[in-house]
């Protein structure tokens, strides 16, 4: 019987999207006839961004360069904004960003503008191997913002040693049983599970999925908590002693204690990659284009590496950076190549469903 | 009454909020009923393709499992809050008046704060860093500081504190309106205090213990924000599962249904506590 | 909460005022009947009470007293996030109450001098009882399925939804106790039923709605849940910015801000109750 659901989901799912393809068609392909003369201070825009990951006078900053006048809006996780681009045929936000995967899978959808290179020469900036990310080769739909992968973050004078494996999250020290966490939104929460096992993050298999997630129900009594957003702070107050942690994350728990320590662990993690991307419905796409270049910049896409501490995909932007920072934070000195050897998550278009699942029933356990 | 008046009166009065109600209450209402037969679309939304799934799907055992814990826990809930908040309630009534005002505007005052501030203010006491636990180990009661966030017994330690004034409101309300003279007839015709409380006092105020319960009960059952703030992410409620359904599962038809489900367990919960407190009213009279 | 206070049985009130210390001894509590509403109150003030205090604290730990200081008051309001969402919740509630005050005043006195009531009533009444949740997913759906846009025009029309109820129960007890001869008199002289409402009923009603419009405007500014489904990401209301806040991890201002509003909740209450004591004693 589940069986059955699933494939009648996936076959009304294909005809809809099918549907969705042939209605936007209109917008999707026709590489608009965006005006390169346009007079951007005639254009007003409005960008969503997650919380506190931006410079804070970013508004201003790109109004006193192009005159467009910006708001800047947040959102707190990607299904927060995807639900809302894609709950109205008009949610009023010009400059979107998502993470990689849901840049694929809304550019599939036609809810993204293709983006007007002539208008984004700051592309150049960017590592070849930015360009070349499974999500979206070419970066047609979508520009990268920040990068990074996904570890362990740790105290060692809490742990008592260096862990190399996910096993030693999934399956703790009985000394540590309660003082981990892990991540529970997305594809976050399988991916320990997955790859200690030795299976793709972006697999469909239902027996590697089904092996993955009686893992983590064995492993979720051991948890202090399941924590997306402040597992750094229960390190820094010794709540946690070992979390899953994006790397950008971990650096602001080095921040408030330098004993913090981070690993990618020898299973190997995710690439994720945070993307600027331009609605579909968007009418001041022209200072949209203009914000993404902006961004590109290397000084301005700098600042995001010095104050966020998150890699950026921009080769000037990396080389500029103070080497003491990277002294003080080391996972801004994750190379290109070491990064790159991850696996970039992507979109799995119906068998999405599959994870969705999978994080319900995990979380629902007890 | 005139009978003018009821001819005439209420259709130009009725109509404005009738509608208005209609059109955002009735009809977002009944779209939920409705799309519990249809299929989920792929980011959210749905799909016009008929299924009885959603409703199939309530009764796995995960889904059946967490109903039934939410309702356990609300019923947890429900119960401390009424051992907790009777006294409380009969302590109150039996203040002076204006003692009384004051011992009331204090139960009611932590409600006017933002209830996210005072459910994180649970998070700073029970921290294995926290405030409390700084101070068992400061008066040498412990040596390890205790786990007690992330628990259910810390959702539940949540939820109480969240509703218990509106278990000692109702509750002080019908004490309140019980007529003295009553216990002390009952006193004088040679009843012990507690005998006197028992048989007379405490049946009195049953309805009031009953409109608490609800009070209790209902938001309870559909709280998302303490299960996953003080929870830890570790035990959920329906609450949070009709959320995850919106926003992370982007499920909207079977978020509906489990949405639809929980009204409909809460009415059929009231529904028996009007009848209930019915009978009880009416009891005395005919006996 | 605002009928508890007024149902308090006149009667008893009025004996045991006339002399208090002459309640039979049977009446007189046992000794310790207090303690269970001290510990409760002491449950209830608690985590209140740590928060104040650590609004006043030096460091940016929360759990570690370094000093006093009263820096995070400035930081609050110099908090764009906060000021944002607290414009954003005032505009709401405006919208919202002023919606709620006129259709729930006039389904009130509909459903007053409509007999057949009973169902309308209870239509009317039951946005207050149904559980946050349905309204606000149903909403979502509802506004989603016409492409509404989210804003705070949605969440205004969505906390207009129960305030209508609010509003309406109350209008109506008060309506309750109103005399219909004087409505009566009035249509007897030949005042039509627009007339006769603007004219007589209001008057009279002016109390019930005033209270309604306040309990209305109070349940708007403290509303999460249905705010939470039916506002776009770019204009939060309060409660929206604190929730992101408490989960992104809380900083102290959110201690400054929490003792702020518990200070204008505490003069609000002096204020109401001086204000009811000069009004009340001409009753």
């Amino acid at each position: 019987m589940p069986t059955m659901r699933r494939i009648a989901t996936a076959a009304a799912g294909s005809l809809a999207l099918a549907l969705a393809a042939t209605s936007c068609s209109t917008g999707g392909d026709a590489t608009e006839t965006l005006d390169p003369n346009a007079d951007l201070s005639e254009q007003t825009l409005t960008v969503s961004i997650w919380a506190d990951y931006y410079p804070e006078d970013l508004a201003e900053q790109f109004e006193a360069a192009t005159g467009v006048k910006t708001t800047i809006v947040n959102h707190t996780t990607n299904e927060d904004i995807v639900a809302k681009l894609t709950a109205s045929s008009d949610p009023g936000i010009d400059v979107a960003f998502v993470s990689g995967q849901y840049a694929q899978a809304l550019g599939e959808q036609g809810i993204l503008a293709k983006l007007d290179k002539s208008l984004i020469p700051n592309e150049e900036n960017l590592y070849p191997e930015a360009l070349e990310l499974a999500y979206d080769e070419g970066n047609v739909y979508s520009e990268p913002y920040a990068w990074g992968t996904t570890g362990l973050c740790y105290r060692p004078d809490l742990t008592g040693y260096d862990p190399t494996s996910w096993n030693d999250l999934l399956d703790p020290k009985p000394e540590l049983v309660g003082k981990t966490t892990m991540l529970s939104t997305d594809r976050w929460l399988s991916m320990p599970a997955l790859k200690a096992a030795g299976h793709s993050l972006n697999t469909t298999d239902d027996a590697e999925l089904e092996e993955a997630k009686a893992q983590l129900i064995e492993t979720k009594p051991t948890l202090l908590a399941y924590d997306d957003t402040t597992f750094y702070s229960k390190l820094v107050s010794g709540e946690a002693a070992m979390v899953e942690a994006w790397d950008g994350w971990c650096n602001y728990g080095i921040a408030e204690d330098p004993s913090i320590k981070f690993v990618v662990p020898e299973e190997g993690a995710d690439l994720w990659v945070d993307t600027m991307t331009v609605l579909e419905s968007s009418k001041n796409k022209e200072a949209a284009m203009a914000f993404i270049d902006y961004i590109l910049d290397p000084e301005v896409q700098t600042w995001v590496a010095e104050n966020i501490l998150y890699k950026v995909p921009n080769k000037a932007a990396m080389e500029a950076l103070d080497p003491a920072l990277i002294d003080s934070y080391p996972t801004l000195g994750i190379t290109v190549d070491e990064l790159t050897q991850q696996e970039t998550i992507v979109d799995l278009g119906e068998d999405t469903v599959k994870y969705v699942d999978l994080n319900a029933e995990v979380l629902a356990t007890n | 009454m005139t009978s003018t008046l009821q001819r005439e009166a209420p259709v130009p009065f009725l109509a404005p909020g009738v509608l208005f109600l209609i059109v955002f209450m009735a009809i977002p209402v009944g779209l939920l009923a409705f799309y519990t037969f249809f299929t989920r679309g792929r980011f959210g939304g749905i799909v016009f393709d008929f299924t009885l799934d959603n409703w199939a799907k309530l009764f796995e055992p995960l889904y059946l499992g967490v109903i039934m814990q939410s309702i356990g826990m609300a019923l947890v809930v429900t119960v401390l809050a009424l051992l907790l908040g009777y006294p409380m309630a009969y302590g109150i009534a039996g203040l002076s008046p204006k003692w009384r005002t004051v011992a009331l505007v204090a139960i009611v005052l932590p409600f006017w704060t933002n209830f996210l501030i005072r459910t994180y203010a649970w998070i700073l006491l029970l921290n294995n860093a926290g405030w409390v636990n700084q101070w068992l180990q400061g008066l040498g009661l412990v040596d390890e500081p205790i786990s007690m966030l992330y628990t259910p017994q810390a959702i539940i330690v949540g939820l109480l504190y969240m509703y218990l004034p509106l278990m000692v409101l109702p509750l002080y309300a019908s004490l309140q309106q019980l007529d003295p003279s009553l216990r002390e007839a009952a006193t004088n015709l040679g009843a012990t205090p507690w005998r006197a409380f028992r048989t007379v006092t405490l049946p009195l105020s049953i309805p009031g213990a009953l409109t608490g319960c609800i009070f209790v009960f209902v938001p309870a059952m559909s709280n998302f924000v303490i299960p996953e703030l003080i929870g830890g992410g570790k035990t959920i409620m329906v609450g949070n599962l009709v959320r995850d359904q919106f926003f992370e599962a982007r499920d909207w038809p079977f978020g509906a249904t489990l949405a639809l489900v929980l009204t409909i367990l809460l009415v059929i919960v009231i529904l028996v506590q009007n009848a209930v407190s019915r009978r009880l009213t009416e009891g005395p009279r005919r006996g | 909460m605002a009928d508890t206070t007024e149902t308090t049985a006149p009667t008893t009130t009025a004996m045991r005022e006339l002399d208090p210390d002459a309640r039979p001894r049977a009446v007189r509590r046992p000794r310790g009947i207090l303690v269970p509403l001290w510990l409760g109150y002491v449950f209830l003030y608690l985590p209140i009470l740590v928060v104040v205090i650590m609004s006043f604290n030096d460091s940016e730990n929360l759990f570690v007293w370094r000093g006093f200081s009263l820096r995070w008051y400035p930081e609050l309001f110099a908090d764009e996030k906060i000021m944002q969402g607290l414009v954003n919740t005032l505009i709401v509630a405006t919208g919202a109450t002023a919606i709620a005050t006129v259709l729930g005043t006039l389904l009130a006195y509909g459903i007053h001098h409509f007999t057949r009531g009973g169902l309308i009533r209870a239509f009317a009444i039951a946005p207050a009882i149904l559980p946050d949740l349905l309204l606000g997913i149903g909403l979502l759906t509802f506004f989603s399925l016409l492409s509404f846009s989210l804003g705070l025009q949605s969440v205004i029309l969505a906390h207009a939804v129960f305030a209508t109820a609010f509003v309406t129960a109350i209008v109506l007890a008060r309506m309750a106790n109103l005399d219909p001869s004087l409505e009566e008199a009035s249509r007897d002289l030949g005042a039509g039923p627009v007339r006769t409402f603007v004219r007589i009923t209001l008057p009279q009603l002016a109390p019930g709605i005033v209270a309604g419009a306040l309990l209305a405007f109070t349940l708007s500014i403290d509303e999460f849940v249905i705010a939470f489904f039916t506002t776009a990401p770019t204009q939060p209301t309060l409660p929206i910015v604190i929730y992101s806040m408490v989960r992104f991890g809380v900083t102290p201002e959110v201690n400054a801000l929490a003792t702020l509003l518990l200070l204008v909740s505490i003069v609000t209450v002096i204020a109401a109750q001086r204000l009811t004591r000069l009004t009340g004693s001409d009753r």
